[in-house]
């Protein structure tokens, strides 16, 4: 141990902080807390959909307000300071053979503003009515003409600190990785996960900015009197959609890449062999990163751009499969002659391949600018960008968990509570966004608190009737969208069951887990990254000896 | 006991309905419960959604059992047991060039019919009739220029007014009433925040966006009943501001025009050519 192994004391060790390792485990724990409150309100607004009729929530403004703020927590605040800032900031330095981050004051800052911007976007629920757009705070329902209160304006300066955050931790990343890898680490031999923290932060830095200046100036429509999106004031309410999807679009890359990159690590571990094509993985995810760029109006086909246009981004939005479909082969073809164990970080990662294919086809589908006519705002694109989201970035997040709560804490996981989160979480969440598919179909708009349907009687409502009397009376009403939102709710709290239990498998670890061993998956030389070098929890300062790579 | 057994039986009944409905869900031009797929086309625009979503059907499944079958062949002949040495194969170029190719082929098939599609159902260059829409918070206003000016304004019927056969949540007090068998243009505005005019059975939506006219076509095949509902979110009552259209015959539309003609000449909606009012909230800010 000797000299590098002294901590400071409590407070300065967490509220202080400039180790990377204490700042990834703060995120972490925020991470957790914030998706435990983005998973609230979603089991409030699947208690709400479960039957016709509005039950539970006072009108359609609160439904918009949950809407609003489970879509921003979830992005700003559980997917992004998971994967970037809790896993980015423990693993890129220990992967790439580096001592800390290249400015850990800039990275302490980083975190801290995630808080004040949480706060803000919570506290603006209880002011000025509450921000109810949805989470693409489209003007004018986003300025003072729609919401006249201060709620948005708390909303705006909430993404203004959390974007502010992230650039920060993405100049952080960008200098970290191009300068401190160890002697011999080209680029070239950079784990997968190291490069997709290089493109994610690439993409941060080019996209994020972009979003800053368009809320800022939805900022100064609300409050100073400009008109850059007021049409009353000659402004444009589509050069809002424009400049919020430039963002928007490579936003989504941004939480999928770091993703990519712990399921690649994960797959290698687990097969006993080394990545498939790694030239292809890496060169695939910049692939996507730059075309990211470039597609951003297919979020927008209905709003009245010319053919041409629509036909260009749809042109351009299908190329973006190819890559994609690289990386899923890829993953196969790792497994492929492997010898797989089937741990619980396994499990999420074979669990990710298969739900983020059928994300990704649905993808496909909607990337038509003819086709999406039908599709656009229903519950088809709730279910496709789930299926890749929740079911992709969010599975990925518990994949990294069980396989680094080792090494992050000293302590293991329990293997058979573990599967049973996994196995209870992947039915759960296929049944509440697969028939969201068949909902969006037929037409079912999303942001909807009230759907077509008759209104059950009082003894069918709610979750605990039985259910096949309850799926009876609703064959026997022919018309409306209830069955499959009954359904969906259902396997919401299965979900929410099934999340409760991490909670439990979080603590039983930390209390409960025994002792780690420095490389407990047993990583084999094919497969072998930095961070199973180091002890487990790692020493306060690593990598006394600076490491050499072959 | 016998209490059990009728759970039972009720339970693989409802397994046996179920399986059939949702197998062979009635096709209507409206939400039906357990459908699995889109509403019965019964524009020209909608048949051709349709006939390509039929395609793209059959290659994404074609895709997901692909690679489910892959895994599902991984995990049985490469885990641990039956394979305990792992091989050190690290490329092959030629299957990584098959997996980039073929992927590029089968989304130039998608391609080809998608741009037809889409150019297909833009526009229309000339139009038997047009149908201007305006969106508010939280209702739906509609006018015919070529018939004379008539306009009105539609709102959802609540619940507790509805009458029978009208739908909770998609019947509106003035339906709009439209030839079948006509080449339709609409023109699409709103008059304070974004709203979006859907009917899915037409194969129709477009963003209704203030100060901006957004304009598609479409050509209804036969009569019948078809909703829609506000799909941009617009505030409070998004969810509450249906679309209800009724197709009719040439002869019957006719006649509706006469009628309507008299009865909404009393309403207090501006006519055709005046402006519509400009609220005062807006103007303030």
């Amino acid at each position: 141990m000797g000299d590098h192994a002294h901590k400071p004391g409590f407070f300065a060790r967490w509220f202080m902080s400039t180790n990377h390792k204490d700042i990834g485990t703060l995120y972490i724990i925020f991470s957790i807390f914030a998706g435990l409150i983005g998973g609230l309100f979603s089991m409030i607004m699947r208690l709400e959909l479960q039957d016709p009729g509005v039950q539970y929530l006072a009108d359609g403004h609160m439904w918009n307000m949950f809407i609003t703020a489970h879509g921003l927590i979830m992005v700003f605040f559980v997917v992004m300071p998971g994967l970037i800032g809790g896993f980015g900031n423990w693993f890129v330095p220990l992967m790439i053979g580096a001592p800390d981050m290249a400015f850990p004051r800039l990275n302490n800052i980083s975190f801290w503003l995630i808080i004040p911007a949480f706060l803000l976007l919570l506290l603006s629920a209880f002011i000025g009515g509450g921000a109810g757009t949805g989470w693409t705070i489209y003007p004018p329902l986003s300025s003072a003409l729609g919401h006249p209160g201060m709620s948005v304006d708390m909303a705006i300066f909430a993404l203004h600190l959390a974007g502010a955050s992230s650039i920060l931790g993405a100049a952080n990343f960008i200098t970290t990785i191009f300068n401190m890898r160890a002697p011999g680490m080209t680029l070239h031999k950079m784990p997968l996960f190291v490069w997709a923290m290089l493109v994610t932060s690439f993409l941060l830095l080019l996209a994020v900015p972009v979003l800053g200046g368009a809320i800022t100036m939805l900022l100064t429509d609300r409050n100073f009197g400009t008109s850059f999106f007021n049409p009353e004031g000659g402004g444009d309410p589509l050069l809002f959609q424009h400049l919020f999807w430039f963002f928007g679009h490579p936003e989504v890359y941004i939480m999928i890449l770091p993703a990519f990159g712990i399921v690649s690590h994960i797959v290698s571990t687990f097969s006993q062999r080394p990545i498939f094509g790694y030239l292809g993985m890496a060169y695939a995810m910049v692939a996507i990163g730059v075309v990211g760029f470039v597609v951003w109006a297919h979020h927008m086909y209905t709003v009245g751009m010319s053919v041409d246009t629509r036909a260009y981004f749809t042109a351009a939005t299908l190329i973006i499969a190819v890559p994609t479909g690289v990386k899923i082969f890829s993953w196969i073809a790792t497994m492929w002659g492997g010898s797989i164990t089937f741990k619980t970080p396994m499990l999420w990662a074979i669990g990710f391949i298969f739900l983020f294919t059928v994300g990704g086809v649905t993808g496909v589908v909607l990337a038509n600018g003819g086709m999406d006519i039908a599709l656009h705002d229903t519950y088809y694109v709730v279910a496709h960008f789930h299926y890749v989201l929740s079911l992709g970035a969010v599975f990925a997040l518990f994949a990294g968990f069980y396989y680094w709560i080792g090494k992050m804490s000293g302590k293991m996981y329990c293997e058979w509570m573990g599967q049973i989160h996994f196995w209870l979480t992947f039915i759960g969440v296929n049944l509440i966004f697969f028939p969201q598919h068949f909902l969006g179909l037929q037409g079912m708009p999303r942001r909807y608190i009230d759907y077509a349907g008759e209104v059950p009687p009082e003894n069918l409502q709610g979750v605990f009737v039985n259910p096949i009397e309850k799926i009876n009376w609703i064959m026997a009403q022919e018309h409306g969208m209830h069955l499959w939102n009954y359904v969906s709710s259902m396997g919401a709290f299965l979900t929410g069951f099934a999340t409760l239990w991490f909670v439990v498998v979080v603590f039983h670890t930390l209390f409960f887990g025994r002792k780690a061993d420095d490389n407990y998956w047993n990583a084999q030389p094919q497969s072998f990254t930095l961070e199973w070098s180091v002890s487990s929890p790692p020493p306060f300062h690593q990598f006394d000896i600076q490491p050499k790579v072959k | 006991m016998t209490r059990f057994k009728n759970y039972m039986n009720a339970f693989v009944f409802t397994l046996l309905v179920g399986a059939l409905l949702a197998a062979f869900p009635a096709m209507a031009s409206e939400p039906m419960e357990g459908a699995l797929l889109m509403q019965e086309a019964a524009t020209s625009s909608a048949q051709r959604i349709h006939d390509f979503h039929d395609m793209l059907l059959v290659i994404i499944t074609g895709i997901c059992l692909f690679v489910l079958l892959l895994l599902v062949f991984v995990v049985i002949r490469f885990n641990k047991r039956a394979n305990p040495t792992p091989s050190k194969v690290t490329h092959n170029v030629p299957l990584e060039i098959i997996w980039t190719v073929v992927p590029v082929i089968i989304l130039i098939i998608i391609a080809v019919p998608s741009f037809k599609l889409l150019y297909k159902n833009d526009r229309i260059a000339e139009p038997e009739m047009t149908l201007k829409i305006t969106g508010y918070q939280w209702y739906w206003g509609y006018e015919y220029p070529d018939h004379d000016g008539i306009a009105f304004q539609s709102y959802m019927v609540p619940t507790d007014e509805l009458k029978e056969g009208q739908r909770r949540l998609l019947s509106t007090d003035n339906v709009v009433v439209l030839p079948i068998e006509t080449d339709i243009a609409i023109l699409v505005t709103a008059n304070d925040v974004i709203h979006s005019w859907t009917i899915p059975a037409f194969g129709v939506k477009i963003d209704a966006i203030p100060m901006r006219t957004n304009e598609t076509w479409f050509r209804i095949e036969k009569p019948g009943v078809y909703y829609g509902q506000c799909s941009e979110i617009c505030g409070k009552d998004h969810s509450f501001m249906p679309i209800e259209v009724h197709a009719v015959t040439k002869e019957e539309f006719k006649a509706w025009v006469e009628k309507a003609k008299e009865e909404f000449a009393q309403s207090d909606v501006p006519a055709i050519g005046s402006e519509q009012p400009i609220k005062l909230t807006a103007l303030a800010q």
